[in-house]
Formats: structure tokens, sequence, C-alpha cells
């Protein structure tokens, strides 16, 4: 029997959530067919059988998470071993606890030399009271015979509190119960029925939170953080608005504001935790600047119009536009300013790492969440390269197709917003870069130009970077490069 | 109170209990005029003479079995065996004969002998002279073993060991030697067969001995300042008779427990522990217990390989780790910030 566990399938994924399992038990499996969707932090990724036998059982079902490492799927391979619910009970990975099973002898106690070892409860006198509350026969929920694996403590604390651990989800190795997963219900002393649905959020949410006229300190308010962050977040706007952060159970029966939970994803967790750890840790400054865009708009007029005529702009190739002359002027003034291009390396560390390669994500307001699909050695590649490679990578953020290699490794983020008509914004970092770079809309607007007012096209930008690294002039620098470029085009693409 | 060496706490308590009773005496290879092999005898032989400290020849049977004798007549052996490897020699006296004269004979006479002697490796002595086999004595009942980590229990046990009327090996190690600590002034002995609690704490309960019981203090310590963990350090200090007790109630409120030896995981002094702690606290656990141990090979000469056999401090911060993350402890997680993705 093969326990077949979570992967790992992304630098940031701590766990994963079962989308489809494509197997059932009973099937036969062969090296190669894809057994699950997992849908990680980052995408929704198939995940192939490295060996061949009868899907057993299912250990996770559709919808739920698991740890990494933690056992999903028993695999028969034919060498026989424990059945299924033994298997699991004897998951404890670490191969230097796998001792073969020996009778107990209950006589250590016998030993002349060892006075204190009467301390020792008889283990005989308890075994029958738990298999009967762990088990859940005695309730008749129906999985008889699926022997629920939890700690010995949690066992006990079951006993004394008439605990029924038959909903009670484990979270540790091997779908374990341990004591952190009852800590909620032994504390409020509830002894939870079998019908009493995920036992743990239970006691924990009293009924009603809101005083009369709740203003503040509602475990559900949205906090003026959490409003003011939303804004900012690069592509949030794009995204229809989950309460972020608020615990969503603890909003529930909240008629004062006629509230309903919605599930939060996989991918907004992330977003969440990532964004939240970059506000709060970094201290940013921003600094914005306008260029004169009329060159720019242009020279992509030109470039679109001569691609097209030497039909190269056909048959599905995009053509030129605004943000992939921005990656390439980004990715070049990065190339003339590598203290941009760096990481902090953390508060105990004494040095900061600094990036040769030029790697720059571009936020993308996925249906599902803000991604930020990275072109590698952007500084390396042609405009219509970057235009193509970053519409790929746009479609594949749409279907959640995204490999961890297309979305990790990103030295500098660019999140434009200029299509929704922004005339500017701040974005908050993406570790571990340090700087990101927020796109307003190009617009036509009186300038003066010597002594006259001329309608020409600005676009106003502002780099958010992370001072523990870059400082103030640094940053304005690196925007004068870029601005240059923005105003003299022909640079971008010699 | 003053600070000293584990070696110079051994080397007073010695004199000190030399002083006291002329009954003591010391006998061993190369002690007296050579003044020991780790200069835990050094003076003695100019202070005390020839009767009191015995060169011997190279012949542990030999005066191991001299010893037991002497101690069966009322004198107050303590024999040095250079490191414990070579007491295997004498295990016949000490086991045969040693350990069950007391029982076997009614108690018409007791064994009042000490067998001082450092185990453990680390030192690129080899295969041979690299050992932990205290489990050897550990095993056989009529015998105690002690097993101090720090200079104060050195001498603590060393007075105790000496004033016991029973054999008792007395276990040093070649890496703690010339470690430092505060040493109290008066001669109060340890209780033989106590475990001590040196670092209260409520996360984990963290046991070993002798130079792994240094190691996990040093450990708590350092996840105490990294990571904000609250470990309790248990230091059995006695292997025969084993603290139970102690082990069993840390243990009962940490709900959590790695055992650290230097000897061989498989059948070593750990699993005993782990043992008792299933036998005790069964239903306190939360996660299974977890061992660290030396790799199962013969102590290899080469430094790298003799290094990576050893357990180390790595070694249990992960095996820390490990069984924290099983019982769903979530420290801090480390900020995403400044990792560069790879």
């Amino acid at each position: 029997m093969i326990e077949i566990k979570m992967p790992r399938l992304s630098d940031t994924m701590e766990e994963g959530a079962i989308s489809t399992w494509h197997k059932q038990p009973g099937d036969t499996v062969t090296v190669g067919d894809v057994l699950v969707e997992i849908e990680t932090d980052k995408a929704v990724m198939e995940y192939e059988a490295y060996q061949a036998g009868t899907l057993a059982e299912i250990l996770v079902p559709e919808g739920q998470n698991a740890d990494i490492g933690a056992p999903i799927a028993l695999l028969d391979d034919g060498t026989g071993g424990p059945a299924p619910a033994a298997a699991v009970a004897s998951a404890p990975s670490d191969s230097s606890e796998r001792l073969q099973p020996t009778p107990v002898a209950p006589a250590v106690s016998a030993s002349p030399a060892t006075p204190p070892a009467a301390s020792a409860p008889g283990p005989a006198a308890f075994s029958p009271v738990a298999n009967g509350t762990a088990n859940g026969t005695a309730n008749g929920t129906g999985n008889a015979g699926a022997r629920r694996v939890a700690s010995p403590l949690v066992r006990k604390l079951a006993r004394e509190n008439h605990l029924d651990l038959s909903h009670v989800a484990g979270s540790g190795p091997g779908g374990r119960i341990i004591r952190a997963d009852i800590s909620g219900l032994v504390a409020a002393g509830h002894p939870a029925t079998t019908q009493s649905g995920p036992a743990q959020s239970a006691p924990v949410v009293p009924p009603t939170t809101a005083a009369p006229g709740d203003v503040t300190g509602a475990p559900g308010a949205l906090t003026p953080a959490a409003a003011s962050a939303a804004p900012a977040a690069p592509g949030a706007s794009a995204v229809p608005a989950a309460t972020p952060g608020a615990p969503v159970a603890a909003a529930e029966a909240d008629d004062v504001r006629g509230t309903h939970g919605v599930p939060i994803s996989q991918v907004r967790r992330v977003i969440a935790r990532r964004l939240s750890a970059s506000a709060s840790e970094i201290p940013h400054f921003y600094v914005t600047a306008v260029a004169d865009a009329q060159a720019l708009m242009d020279l992509r007029a030109t470039l679109n119009a001569q691609l097209t005529e030497a039909g190269r702009a056909a048959a599905g190739r995009a053509k030129i536009s605004v943000n992939d002359l921005l990656i390439r002027a980004c990715a070049l003034a990065l190339r003339e300013h590598q203290d941009v291009n760096v990481s902090y390396g953390g508060d105990t560390s004494s040095i900061m790492l600094v990036h040769d390669r030029i790697n720059v994500g571009v936020a993308v307001a996925a249906e599902s969440g803000l991604i930020v699909p990275v072109i590698r050695d952007a500084d390396t590649k042609t405009v219509t390269q970057l235009g193509a490679e970053a519409k790929q990578l746009v479609a594949l953020a749409a279907e959640r197709k995204l490999t961890p290699a297309q979305t990790s490794g990103g030295t500098f983020t660019i999140s434009n917003l200029g299509m929704y008509g922004v005339e500017h914004f701040t974005a908050i970092i993406n570790p571990p870069e340090s700087a990101i770079l927020a796109v307003g809309a190009t617009t036509r607007e009186p300038t003066v130009v010597g002594d006259t007012l001329e309608p020409r096209y600005r676009l106003r930008y502002t780099l958010s970077v992370d001072h523990r690294v870059i400082d103030g002039a640094l940053a304005a620098k690196f925007l004068q490069t870029l601005t240059s470029l923005i105003e003299h085009p022909w640079m971008i693409i010699a | 109170m003053t600070i000293m060496t584990y070696r110079q706490a051994l080397h007073d308590t010695l004199r000190a209990e030399m002083l006291r009773d002329d009954s003591v005496f010391l006998l061993g290879e190369e002690i007296g005029v050579f003044e020991g092999s780790y200069k835990i005898t050094a003076g003695l032989l100019k202070e005390f003479g020839e009767k009191r400290v015995r060169d011997t020849p190279i012949a542990e049977e030999g005066f191991a079995g001299a010893a037991i004798g002497a101690a069966m007549l009322g004198l107050r052996p303590v024999v040095e065996m250079m490191t414990i490897n070579f007491s295997m020699l004498a295990l016949d006296q000490i086991i045969n004969h040693a350990a069950k004269i007391y029982g076997m004979f009614g108690g018409q006479a007791s064994v009042p002998l000490v067998i001082r002697t450092p185990g453990g490796g680390g030192q690129q002595l080899g295969a041979t002279h690299s050992q932990n086999i205290e489990l050897f004595y550990a095993f056989v009942p009529g015998m105690k073993v002690v097993a101090p980590s720090n200079p104060a229990d050195a001498k603590a046990l060393l007075i105790a060991a000496i004033r016991d009327n029973d054999p008792v090996l007395f276990l040093e190690n070649l890496a703690l030697y010339n470690t430092k600590g505060e040493v109290p002034d008066d001669d109060t002995p340890a209780e033989i067969g106590r475990a001590a609690v040196t670092r209260p704490g409520k996360d984990l309960t963290l046991i070993g001995y002798s130079r792994m019981a240094h190691v996990a203090a040093e450990v708590a310590a350092s996840l105490a300042e990294s990571d904000g963990l609250d470990i309790e350090v248990v230091d059995l200090r006695s292997l025969r008779p084993l603290d139970r007790e102690t082990i069993i109630a840390s243990v009962r409120k940490t709900h959590a427990a790695v055992v650290l030896e230097d000897d061989w995981l498989t059948y070593g002094i750990g699993a005993e522990v782990a043992a008792s702690i299933s036998d005790g606290a069964f239903d306190y656990l939360d996660a299974p217990v977890r061992r660290v141990a030396m790799a199962e090979v013969p102590m290899p000469y080469s430094k790298p390989l003799e290094t990576a056999a050893l357990p180390s401090r790595d070694d249990v911060i992960t095996a820390i780790r490990q069984t924290l993350a099983a019982v769903g402890h979530r420290t801090a997680e480390p900020l995403a910030l400044g990792v560069p993705q790879t």
C-alpha cells in the first residue's frame, strides 16, 4: 500500500486543495495517469501517478485542503501491507519510528530498581472506553470500522469532556486529531453532538457578536487598515471584493449589515497573507513622475502600422501595447540602475541580494484574484517578444494554468491600471522584490510646450520602494531614466 | 560558588573525598606518574602516595577484580578506566561480580566501588575508542549508572557515587572535560536516581544525559531566542535508577517529547525513556515520542564522517520542529521577504 501525499507544487505553497479526483477507489492507475487536480496558491495543477496500482482509498475529498506531505489517497500496489484504515493509523512519516509492533509488556514496574513506575496508570483500564469514544460507534455515525486517528491526549480529553471526534478534522500528520483541533471544544466545555457540523468553529463563534451600533471591535468589522489596503493592492480593484482579512464565520448572522459569508479561495488567502506581510513589514515610500508620452504613442502607432503592413501583426500576433513598451523600458532602466534590482536579506542577514537577471512580473487581474506571471530576462527580449510572452502569460493566468516557474523568480513588478482610466495609484511591493511600478492611464492633457498649451499624451506612474535597500535619490534617478526612455522611445527599441 | 571546568570539578572532588575518608583510594592505568590520560588525577600521587594512588598494569579485568575485592573488605576504591571502551575487558568482573555479590550472597558483603570512565566520540579516536556503551551497565540490576552533564553535577554525583554502598559506573564524556560551570563550594551529594529539570517550559520536553543534556540546554536556549519556543529540558543525570517520575511529570505537562542520546538508536537508552513515557504519559501525548541518536555505524575516523555520524544540534532542532509541527504548534511564519525565490 502506497500513501499518495500532497505534493509541493510551488515555492510558496503550504497546503493544497483537492480540486478534482480523476481516479476513484477501485480504478486502475498506471504511471503517468492524472490522479488529481490540486489547487495551490497559484494555479490548478494536474498531479500524475508515479507508481502503478489500484486506487484504494481517497483520504481527502474534493474541496478539502491538506498540508504538504499529508496523505491524500492510498494506492494499492499489490505489495499487501496494512488495510487502508490501519495504514493511516501508522502514518507517522518518521522512518525511525516505524518499529515493529511488539506486544506491550505491562511489567515495567516489576523491575526492582524502578519505584517511580508505579505512577504509570494501567493502560488496559482505559482502552475499552477509548475505543468506544473514538470510533464513533457509540454514536452510530456510520463510519463504524473506520478508526479515527487521534492522539492519546485527544482521546483522553474526548473521554473527559464527552466529545464526539467523528466530525473533527485532524490536522496532525496523517490526519491525526491533535489537541489543537479540539482545544476550542474543550475550552468551551461544549459537548459536541453528532449533528454539530464542522465542530471546531461552532463554539468559537458566539451567535451574536455585534453590540448595538457597533462600529469598532466586532470581529468581522472591516478595519481601517484592511479598507485602505484593498485599493492599494495592484489589480485589486478589478477583483470583486470579498471582505479582506476578517474571518467570514465571524460575520455570520450579522443582520445589521446584511452580511453573508463567501468562501475565500486559496489564491485569495495567499494574496491576503503576502500583501499583509509586505505592507506591514516593508517601509514603503512612493515616488511619482509624469512623462510626455506623445512620442511613445506616435512610435507605437507607427510600429503597429508597419508591423501590420509587413504581415507580422496578423494571425493572432498582438499589436504592440503601451505596456509592452513599458516592460522593456523598465528592464532597461533596471539594467542602468542595478541597485534597484535587489532584495533585502532580512534583519538577521548581513547581505542584500543583487540580482544580475532582470525578471519583470506583470500583475494580472485574473478572475480568481491577483496573479503575477514573470517574464524572465526582460532586458534581453525585443518588444514584440515581450508582447507575445505577456499575452501568453495573461491567457494562462485566466485559465489558472500558470506553472510555478512562470510565477516565480521576479525581480521587479509592473502593475498597470491604465486600461481602467486610473490616473495614478500606489502599489504594494511584491516580496522579495524591492520595487513595483504602478502605471496609470495615458491621456491627452493640456501641456505647456514653449509658451503655448498643446494637447499631448501624458503618463503618470508611481514607484513603490523598499526603503531598507533603496533610498529616495536612487528611486528618483531610476524614474528619471524611465521618463527619459518614455520621452525618447526609440531608445526603448534600440 | 566557583566557576571551574568539569575536569577541575572531578579532580577537586576526588581529592576532597580522599582527604575526608582514608578508605577512598584510586587505581587505574597511568593515573599516578603520568597523572591520568585526561589529567583528572593530576598531583594526587604526590599528595597521597603510592598506597592510595595506584598505577596498574594494562589489565582491566585484573584491576577491576582487585578493586571489587578491596570494596568487599571495606575500602572505597575509585577505578579509572581510561575510556569506557576498555571497560569491556572487565565486563565479567563488573557485571558478574560487582553487580551480583550483594544479592547473590544475601547482603553479607556490599561493593562500594566507583568506576569512573569517559565515553563519547568526536575526538577522531576511531570506531573502537569512541563508543557510548553505558547501556551495557545501565541494563544490569545491581549496578548504578550516573552521567553528569555539567561541573556541578560532576561534583555532586561523584561525591554521591563514592559514598554509595553499591557499584556505580560514573560516566564522563571527552567532550565535556573542558566545559565550565558554577560549582557549589559545599560537598552535598546528589541523589542518585534523580533527574533534573534544568529548564522549565511548556511546549515540548527535551530529554538528554551527559553531552546530549548539554546540547539540549543549548538548543532550548537558542530556540527560545530565535523562535520564542518554550522548551523544557530534563537532564537524566542517572541512567540507573532511571527517574521515570520526573520524565513522566514533564511530558504530562508538555504533551510532546524528544529524547536525545549519543549512543545508537536501536535498543538505546532513548528507547527505554520513550517506553517509560508511553507507560506513564500515554494519555497525555499529542504526538509520538521522537528520538535523536548516533548513526547506526561503527564510528568513522574521518572527521567529516564522524561529525555526520554524531547527533548534531541541527538534528535536534529538526526533531523538535517535526514534533511541534505534529502537535499543530505553529511558530510565527517566516516572512517571505528577502528570501529569493528560485
